[in-house]
């Protein structure tokens, strides 16, 4: 329920909506879009990126010297979990063809690809399988399958989106790819939305200039992921998976391949050693690193492990000076503040408003301009409605989607919605949701090519860890398609690989020289990395946490 | 026909009936007074906390001070790796609830459970049938179903266990994706099932094949599948990978919206 005071502005949310409602009906925009010039300005002026103290230079690695995200090169200019020289290497624990860092998405769809082509894999994950970003996207999957639409467009909407930063040879694999993933993904068993004819529903997404996304009903991301896992748990024999045992530093070889990793047992504290032929990283993003304090959509273990490990050993970030704000994040009530409000709710019609009740946006601007936009209402121009805790949002109009799309379709495309919102008293049916900007993607990452090959030989990355692919700014639904599109590639590119490939003797060293680094630039620092886990412990909790010889690694 | 319908309506009143206890009463209402933090006293595992009356359970685990390591995943209601079980005073009822998702009372005692044991046989989904007998011969366990309903009243999802489980004894595949449809996987309903019943094992194997063998297939997905490995977009892609920023942009900019 909303508080009382929000009453007059919810009046005015009603009151405006048949007037909307016929708008919307005409079939033109119902805001004007904007130009190339309105969305540099908005972005410069209000999106969070472009605030000074939001970039510095990073002083160690590949990148030295680059500007980039605070937060980042702060975990880049932190130590190591692990002494090297406490490992034996020429005795790993478990030895395999490829070692798969993450089991989200992209990791599983690696795996069951690269077990078809004859590879064995380690999934290496830090919580269970499939804790991850891939299980919560709601909305849906780009790919171009119907008539008016075509690959190349899909192509050009990603590029624009991404302020033609992208690499071409990845949009390409991504755009292309997609019709094949939907196919793909229907026969390993996903219930895509459809009609009885068989027809895949499609709808609009921010920036996209055809309807191309693919959905199940608001739990996109919940079946997709729930059919990879599960057809992972098919082929025991081939993939093993090891939970709660995230990897934290990886391995080397003599002649500078990547040749496995160090993983870490988070219950028993103990370490393990893998040597595999090549290695996989899909350990997504890293919105729990609440960047600039922003509450983030964000699992519980999106802390951009497989960033630093990756830099370590000298892979080459790209684009880490851009973090994706998704503009519809919950921002009431306070419970489920920062949770997302998936884009599909504008994709069917959905619009923004503010205090009263009027659009001041375009309601599908590409997600970095829609959030600036939302941003510059509500700080700016003093339209927003503030929250009891002091909070403040600009509504989100759903009760005319049901208007738009027939009574009922609430219910049936958006159940997740509507039961988060069902709790706490309100019926998105009938009351307009109230959201601000959250954290909520790494649209840079570590670079790759088509084949997900990195600098370094025998590292192969795929999903939201990698960079490129979307430039300095990711669509709605190319981030599903992403982590299939990538996650298939790395498995079949990395499968091939380990037929040929020879190892030398294993290493560590690498980790040592990044330290000596660190000393060099006179980097003084308590912080170790991989993050691994956020803490919330409250702050008089921590005072009294006074262990003084602390054995464990986690505090 | 008539059994399954009562027992439908009867599951519908007792979810009727589980949520007419103070549970969704303490709604969003409360945080009007927000300003100084009102606690209560929840008992984590048996010790007593006090938090912030307003929180989460989840919320209430970590502000008494735990880092959770099991117990908590996408903190949304999508991935099921939160279940909870607790009691409430004077009540001899146990309760099931997402941690992330349900709010504390006052005297709440609750445990979180790490990890649920179920087995899932292994299969190879190009072989299977979309019928009856491929449950027969996967979960022959979902036919000793005593149709006791403590499935569905353990859902934190509210949705409708029992009945899709006895969809499933009949064969009805296309009913148990669409019961299903929403389950996290949590694991609340096979801890509480007396039949022994990993339900939402079943509800994947259902909703894999129907996505596989009974929904319709799409014309126009093969015919652009085609398309694109006859290489039809192969020049297209060419032009647009060589142009540089400027005329990238001036055709992203002209281009119509649908």
């Amino acid at each position: 329920m909303y508080p009382e005071y929000m009453r007059s502005s919810l009046d005015k949310v009603t009151q405006t909506r048949n007037k909307r409602f016929e708008l919307a009906k005409s079939g033109k925009p119902v805001f004007p879009p904007m130009s190339a010039e309105e969305r540099e300005e908005v972005l410069n002026k209000f999106h969070p990126d472009y605030k000074p103290e939001a970039r510095r230079k990073v002083r160690v690695g590949p990148n030295k010297g680059e500007v980039i995200t605070t937060e980042v090169a702060d975990i880049l200019e932190s130590h190591s979990r692990i002494k090297p020289e406490l490992f034996d290497l020429s005795h790993p624990d478990y030895q395999t063809d490829i070692l798969i860092i993450g089991g989200g998405g992209g990791g599983c769809a690696a795996a069951i690809i690269a077990m078809q082509k004859g590879a064995r894999s380690i999934i290496s994950t830090k919580l269970r399988l499939g804790d991850a970003n891939s299980m919560m996207s709601q909305g849906g999957m780009q790919a171009a399958v119907t008539q008016q639409d075509s690959p190349t467009r899909h192509y050009l909407d990603a590029i624009g989106g991404g302020h033609f930063d992208n690499k071409p040879e990845l949009v390409r694999a991504l755009t292309e790819d997609g019709p094949e993933i939907v196919k793909w993904l229907e026969e390993l068993g996903v219930v895509w939305d459809k009609d009885e004819e068989g027809t895949l529903q499609v709808l609009h997404g921010g920036g996209t200039s055809r309807k191309r996304m693919h959905s199940c009903r608001d739990y996109t991301g919940a079946i997709i992921m729930r059919t990879l896992m599960d057809e992972v748990k098919n082929h025991l024999d081939k993939i093993q998976i090891l939970e709660f045992m995230p990897t934290v530093e990886l391995i080397m070889d003599s002649q500078g391949k990547c040749a496995g990793g160090v993983l870490y047992n988070l219950e028993t504290e103990e370490y393990f050693t893998v040597k595999a032929k090549a290695t996989i990283i899909t350990t997504g993003g890293y919105g729990r690193l609440h960047i600039r304090g922003f509450d983030t959509t964000n699992h519980y273990g999106a802390t951009g492990d497989g960033l630093i490990m990756a830099y370590r050993m000298g892979a080459r970030l790209l684009y880490m000076d851009s973090v994706q704000y998704h503009p519809t994040g919950s921002v009431f009530p306070e419970q489920i503040a920062g949770f997302l409000i998936t884009e599909k709710i504008r994709g069917a019609g959905g619009q923004p408003l503010n205090k009263h009740g009027e659009l001041f946006v375009f309601p599908r601007e590409p997600r970095d301009v829609e959030s600036s936009a939302f941003i510059r209402e509500c700080l700016e121009r003093k339209n927003g409605i503030e929250t009891p805790s002091g909070r403040v949002g600009i509504w989100l109009d759903s009760p005319l989607i049901e208007m738009l799309q027939g009574e009922g379709y609430i219910n049936k495309q958006f159940p997740a919605m509507h039961r988060q919102f069902i709790r706490y008293g309100i019926d998105i049916t009938q009351e307009p949701m109230l959201v601000y900007p959250s954290l909520h993607y790494q649209n840079g990452g570590i670079e790759i090519n088509d084949k997900c090959e990195t600098n370094i030989p025998g590292l192969y990355v795929a999903g939201e860890a990698s960079g490129g692919v979307h430039g300095r700014n990711r669509l709605m639904g190319n981030s599903v398609l992403d982590y299939n599109v990538f996650g298939r590639r790395a498995g079949m590119h990395a499968a091939a690989y380990v037929k040929k490939v020879m190892l030398g003797r294993l290493s560590l060293e690498h980790v040592n020289s990044y330290e000596e680094e660190l000393k060099k630039a006179r980097i003084k620092t308590s912080r170790i990395a991989p993050v691994l886990l956020p803490s919330y412990t409250p702050e008089d909790v921590r005072r009294r946490q006074l262990t003084a010889h602390y054995e464990g690694t986690l505090r | 026909m008539a059994t399954r319908k009562a027992a439908k309506s009867e599951a519908k009143k007792q979810a009727k009936t589980k949520k007419a206890t103070p549970k969704p009463k303490k709604t969003a209402a409360k945080s009007k007074e927000a300003a100084p933090k009102e606690m209560v006293t929840v008992y984590i595992m048996g010790k007593a906390y006090k938090v912030p009356s307003e929180a989460t359970i989840m919320g209430a685990i970590e502000h008494a001070g735990y880092q959770i390591k099991r117990g908590a995943g996408c903190r949304e209601g999508f991935c099921g790796a939160c279940a909870t079980v607790y009691r409430l005073p004077g009540d001899y009822k146990i309760y099931t609830g997402l941690a992330c998702t349900t709010l504390v009372e006052d005297n709440m005692w609750l445990s979180q459970l790490p990890s649920i044991p179920s087995q899932k046989p292994e299969y190879d989904i190009d072989e299977l049938k979309p019928d009856v007998t491929t449950f027969q011969k996967l979960y022959p366990e979902i036919f000793r179903c005593v149709a006791c309903n403590t499935c569905t009243k353990a859902c934190p999802q509210d949705l409708e266990v029992m009945d899709y489980i006895q969809a499933a004894i009949q064969g009805d595949i296309e009913k148990v994706m669409d019961l299903s449809f929403d389950c996290l996987s949590c694991g609340l309903c096979a801890i509480r099932c007396p039949a022994e019943i990993v339900q939402y094992n079943v509800g994947i194997l259902a909703r894999r094949l129907y996505g596989k063998y009974l929904s319709k297939r799409s014309e126009q997905l093969e015919r652009r599948i085609k398309e694109v490995k006859d290489r039809k977009y192969n020049k297209e892609y060419k032009e647009l990978m060589k142009m540089n920023k400027e005329s990238l942009k001036k055709k992203y900019y002209e281009r119509d919206l649908e």
